[in-house]
């Protein structure tokens, strides 16, 4: 899983039916501010920080529903905490959610 | 599965109902010498490891559902274990 911030929205008309009614978003992670398509399942939001499963399990978010999804918003993060640590360049390896 | 540092948790109000519970941790991937190695993740507590503990994390799915008990949910990294120590041969 990793952190990520909710930067748009995809609309697509034709889909499989098991995204009907599902929000798909543009999140860009914050490790390295690439941009990938997320299907929803926690009603997150533009701006948001949220952190997102990636794989098989990104589908398991919907269960008992069977849905095509290898990135999903799993949560929407409130804070990070991170704990001091002089070896580890926190601002280069989380981005904005560490300050 | 790899060794990595602790270096934070996430707070969240809103998630998935498998994430409950348990903490969620940023952790930091390691090389064998200790030094970082790759991208931050965010890993789902098992052992109720905390900041700065070296950790093993398993990044396959039902291996990591599954470490939390909560098989078939969305959780595709956990913290299986703290490592007390590493010896080369």
């Amino acid at each position: 899983m990793f952190l990520a911030k909710v930067t748009g929205r995809v609309v697509a008309t034709v889909k499989n039916e098991t995204l009907d009614g599902r929000k798909l978003l543009l999140v860009r992670r914050n490790h390295d501010g690439k941009i990938l398509v997320a299907l929803d399942s926690v009603g997150a939001g533009f701006g948001e920080q949220v952190y997102v499963c990636r794989g098989r399990e990104a589908s398991f978010a919907f269960t008992p529903q069977t849905v095509p999804s290898d990135a999903t918003i799993v949560g929407i993060v409130d804070h990070v905490d991170i704990e001091p640590d002089p070896d580890v360049d926190v601002d280069a390896d989380i981005g904005e959610a560490g300050r | 599965m790899k060794i990595a540092r602790v270096i934070g948790t996430v707070v969240a109000t809103r998630k998935d109902p498998s994430h409950e519970a348990r903490k969620i941790l940023v952790v930091q991937p390691l090389d064998l010498s200790g030094q970082d190695a790759g991208e931050c993740l965010l890993a789902l507590d098992s052992v109720d490891a905390g900041a700065g503990d070296r950790v093993l994390i398993v990044q396959e799915g039902w291996s990591a559902a599954s470490s939390a008990g909560r098989e078939g949910s969305a959780i595709d990294t956990a913290v299986v274990g703290v490592v007390d120590q590493v010896r080369m041969a």
